[in-house]
């Protein structure tokens, strides 16, 4: 059998599995997911008591429905199957619906608002690309796949292989990818947007536009650069952090979008982001098709509406605008400013996850769950959207967080009254 | 409720051939022939009574229409419905999958056709048809631009073909074959497009009219309830109408007594004559014609002048469009398969190509036989779904067409539309909605109220022949039927959804032989980035499957 691995979005689908997982197509981070164990919660806990599933989706529940406005977030490590159903309990708990997106690829969202995306799958970089550019992003040790998988040395119908693919870093310093590539150029800090509007601007043909030196590459480097962009019969651009959380954040992924814009006047390109987490992707989609935006959504007037900068977890914590939390699949506590953890401190927080992490600390309810992926099925869209199925292949007495949300979902529509509508 | 009788209502059935006040019998999700104690009891007295609407061309589900929503929030700040009891649901003219189901049942529709499915998101155009509430579903998978296709065409190995076909089918849970430019989308890929059916693909050298044909060859020995759903190369560019008479030219070989060989899909978008944006004219006279000749139906596409969101599999026109309104733009290539793109429209009645596009669809509407057009506006390209009523009532209202073309520019300078004084009758308008989407999509358990059929029915508060001059009481009853039964529940009442249901998916599976297909299997799955144990639907909510 094949199962896919739940670790980060390139949800590697071809692991064989034979009563035990074969180490030999895995990363070191799928490894350390799949074949060895963290610490797990081991029982469901209120206050830090042992209680039964019952007692504690109970007292969840109990949370949710008193709560004047609770956030619902996170969702990026777990099925689409469960994230519905999370949705659905934001409006029916007239509560806030956020993602780990708002603290990661937001500006990409951002950006795709003011231009949308011309992207494409990561099957396009596979079997076609022979430009291959990685902005402000390290694959080889955050995808470790991605480049023998999709866009380096793997072996397409019309690019077989490494020889005949030109890979391009942009980044800060030289990474793991950078030693992988066949071009490096280091930038300066913060200089993304200014070297992206450069390099459209030689491509227009506005040359005498751009000073000798941008962002710590000098003028005929851009034009080299350049060219080597028009080179391709088919180009891939891949971003991630570099580009969407230095300076100018939405507007650098803007001027990706752009200069994609522009080379698609000249040869064929596709931009795509390099998204975290295995279903972080799904968990912007399934919001999107339930209740018509990616994240940041709020339920409280009873039909869903959208402003990143007032209902984003952080901006909500931070103002003190809820006064409970839900945490599903992922771990803020570690991730969030300071004083936004602080507020966490002080409201009821439940939490939903197979492991102990700082939110767990932090938590007043504690469900533990299946490893989606592992002891749970479900599907999952990869970075690129393409939705792939996990598969359960190992017991486990934990519910899985589809059976932990229905469980609540059900008790909320019992009291308040209404239709079954998951 | 189990039982129902609907009492006195004037029956239009154009189907069973019948026109006359009659009582309708309901039990267990069917109509029957009598029933001795229905539960309820409904008073149609002095008001219609039809079978419920089927849609055969939505892009309501899947990696388009979600991308739409998230690249255009600023669509989606209309609240439609609340909470309460049932979902909320909001959108402007794209809506979220809960509203989706909502508004077509309030506009008496209960079965829709999403047409445009890559077979590698087929998961996700799944899962979203399962969040889309009431209605009855089928999606059809794309084929026009995939490898495997053209790889059979140009061996001439048509068995094979139709084993790749039914295989999809089964993968994928898709109900017929979908073709959206065949040949251009890959041309795409290589920075180009096909120009007319004889142009070749890059890569195979295939052309359109090798792939059209050979498809159809497959369709035909799979015996398949729809034929091919088409959608014609060179999309939305003046002159193309010539290059769709023929496409619909090339059915003539074949032959097929019980449903059409080819449907051509929003037709309006490739009806247009003259030789740039600036002379831009009708073609709906010659492709009217042209589709009263042939074995072939068609679909209307017609446009709604306000915000729209064009997306199509259609990736080269998308990007010429984006080109000219230079406003966002997505674009989705799908590895071997086909491509996608996304532009944000407003139809102004302003612009001289949008009225006359407005125009173009109601001369489609009402020169075509009246058993082989369907009313669409391909929805979200065109406009919204929720505005057929409005087309309707235009298609029976002369006096209506000529209201809305005082706010229209110069629609007279370049269309045959004012001089047409066709009226469509209410029951013409049924077959539009009712009779011929069954027949075309070889469905006989709806569309009609013979016994046996699904008990999905509709009433409208109007006569059975309204005075078309009356068109506001006609658009503003067809807009707000009394009641809307879904599998014999009550959905629907003066307008207002009041039951949440769950739809049926409906897919058509076929014998096939993988052994045929192995060797090439193999192959192409060693350049998709999926393993072939992974790919296709493993389950959905509700389904049917067709044998």
């Amino acid at each position: 059998m094949k199962v896919s691995c739940p670790f980060c979005g390139n949800v590697c689908d071809d692991i064989n599995f034979d009563g035990e997982v074969e180490r030999e197509k895995l990363c070191p981070l799928g490894e350390s997911k799949l074949t060895r164990e963290k610490k797990r919660i081991p029982y469901p806990m209120v206050e830090g008591e042992r209680v039964s599933y019952d007692e504690a989706i109970e007292r969840a529940v109990e949370i949710l429905l008193n709560a004047k406005r609770p956030l619902l977030y996170g969702w990026a490590s777990t099925v689409n199957e469960a994230i519905r159903l999370g949705v659905i309990l934001a409006e029916k708990v007239g509560g806030v619906y956020d993602t780990t997106s708002s603290v990661c690829h937001g500006p990409s969202i951002l950006a795709t608002i003011e231009e949308g995306l011309p992207g494409g799958t990561l099957g396009q970089a596979k079997n076609r690309a022979d430009v291959v550019v990685f902005w402000g992003c390290n694959p080889a040790e955050a995808h470790p796949r991605h480049p023998t998988r999709y866009s380096v040395m793997v072996k397409g119908f019309l690019v077989e292989g490494r020889r005949l693919r030109k890979t391009v870093v942009v980044d800060i310093r030289k990474t793991a990818t950078a030693l992988l590539s066949s071009k490096f150029y280091m930038i300066k800090p913060n200089s993304d947007f200014a070297i992206l509007t450069a390099l459209r601007s030689i491509i227009n043909g506005n040359d005498s536009a751009v000073p000798n030196e941008v962002g710590g590459l000098s003028k005929s480097q851009l034009r080299e650069f350049a060219e080597l962009l028009l080179s391709a019969k088919y180009g891939v651009i891949f971003f991630g952090m570099g580009a969407t959380h230095t300076r100018g954040q939405d507007r650098n992924v803007e001027a990706l979008i752009k200069l994609v814009q522009t080379l698609n006047r000249h040869t064929r390109y596709i931009l795509q982001p390099m998204r975290g987490h295995f279903n972080v992707t799904g968990a912007d989609a399934v919001a999107c098709w339930e209740a018509g935006y990616g994240y940041a959504i709020d339920f409280s007037r009873g039909y869903p509406r959208f402003n990143p900068t007032e209902f984003s977890a952080v901006q909500l914590l931070r103002r003190r605008d809820c006064d409970a939390m839900l945490v599903v699949g992922s771990d803020p506590v570690a991730h969030f400013p300071f004083d936004v953890v602080r507020h966490m401190a002080k409201i009821p927080v439940i939490q939903i996850d197979p492991h102990y992490n700082l939110t767990t600390k932090v938590a007043n309810v504690v469900i533990p769950s299946a490893i989606s992926g592992i002891e749970a099925e479900g599907t999952v869209y990869r970075m690129d959207g393409v939705p792939v199925r996990l598969k359960k292949f190992r017991e486990s007495e934990f519910w899985s967080d589809y059976e932990i949300l229905k469980a609540m979902l059900e008790r909320v529509v019992e009291r308040k009254g209404g239709d079954v509508v998951w | 409720m189990v039982s129902l009788e609907v009492r006195n209502g004037f029956v239009i059935d154009p189907m069973n051939g019948v026109f006359e006040v009659k009582d309708v019998f309901v039990k267990d999700g069917r109509i029957v022939e009598s029933l001795d104690k229905p539960e309820m009891v409904v008073d149609a007295k002095g008001k219609v009574v039809v079978a419920g609407g089927i849609d055969v061309h939505a892009h309501v589900a899947g990696g388009k229409i979600n991308m739409g929503r998230k690249m255009r929030p600023e669509e989606m700040r209309y609240p439609r419905f609340k909470s309460d009891n049932l979902r909320s649901g909001v959108g402007r003219v794209l809506l979220t999958s809960p509203a989706i189901g909502y508004e077509y049942a309030r506009m008496g529709y209960t079965t829709v056709v999403e047409p445009a499915m890559p077979a590698l998101y087929s998961i996700h155009t799944h899962e979203e048809l399962d969040s889309i509430p009431i209605v009855d579903k089928m999606a059809l998978p794309l084929f026009g631009n995939w490898h495997f296709v053209f790889k059979f065409v140009k061996n001439d190995e048509i068995e094979k073909l139709s084993n790749f076909i039914a295989w999809v089918l089964a993968k994928t849970k898709g109900f017929g074959v979908k073709v959206v430019n065949p040949c251009g989308v890959e041309a795409w890929m290589f920075h180009g497009n096909v120009y007319s059916l004889n142009d070749t693909d890059p890569l195979f050298g295939v052309s359109p009219k090798e792939v059209i044909t050979g498809l159809i060859s497959a369709i035909e020995r799979l015996k398949l309830p729809h034929s091919l759903h088409i959608h014609c190369n060179l999309l939305g560019i003046p002159g193309n109408y010539e290059v769709t008479l023929e496409t619909i030219k090339l059915t003539r070989r074949f032959e097929n007594s019980e449903r059409q060989v080819m449907h051509v899909t929003h037709v309006q978008f490739n009806s247009y004559a003259g030789e740039s944006w600036k002379d831009m004219s009708s073609g709906a006279e010659f492709v009217a014609k042209e589709v009263n000749r042939n074995n072939v139906t068609v679909d209307m596409g017609q446009v709604i002048l306000g915000h729209a969101t064009t997306m199509t599999a259609d990736s080269p026109f998308q990007y010429e469009l984006f080109k000219i309104f230079k406003t966002k733009w997505s674009n989705l290539d799908v590895e071997l398969e086909t491509g996608s793109g996304i532009v944000p429209v407003y139809y102004s009645p302003k612009v001289r190509v949008h009225s006359l596009m407005w125009a173009i669809g109601l001369e489609i509407g009402l020169l075509v036989d009246v058993d082989k057009v369907v009313i669409s506006t391909d929805y979200p390209n065109g406009g919204p779904f929720y505005s057929y009523p409005y087309i309707a009532t235009l298609l029976m209202s002369e006096k209506f067409r000529e209201e809305e073309m005082k706010r229209i520019a110069n629609v007279e300078r370049y269309s045959i539309l004012p001089s047409l004084s066709e009226e469509r009758t209410l029951e013409d308008v049924v077959k539009m909605t009712r009779v011929n989407p069954a027949r075309i999509l070889g469905l006989n358990d709806r569309g009609h109220l013979g016994e046996n059929a699904k008990a999905d029915l509709v009433i409208y508060d109007l006569p059975p022949e309204p005075n078309p001059r009356d068109y506001e009481s006609i658009l503003k009853a067809l807009s707000n039927p009394s009641l809307v039964l879904k599998d014999g529940k009550i959905v629907v009442k003066e307008g207002r959804v009041v039951k949440h249901t769950w739809g049926e998916t409906i897919w058509v599976k076929r014998d096939y032989d993988e052994e045929l297909i192995g060797d090439e299997l193999e192959d192409f799955f060693n350049y998709y980035t999926v393993q072939r144990d992974n790919y296709g639907v493993p389950h959905v909510r509700r389904e049917v499957v067709l044998c």
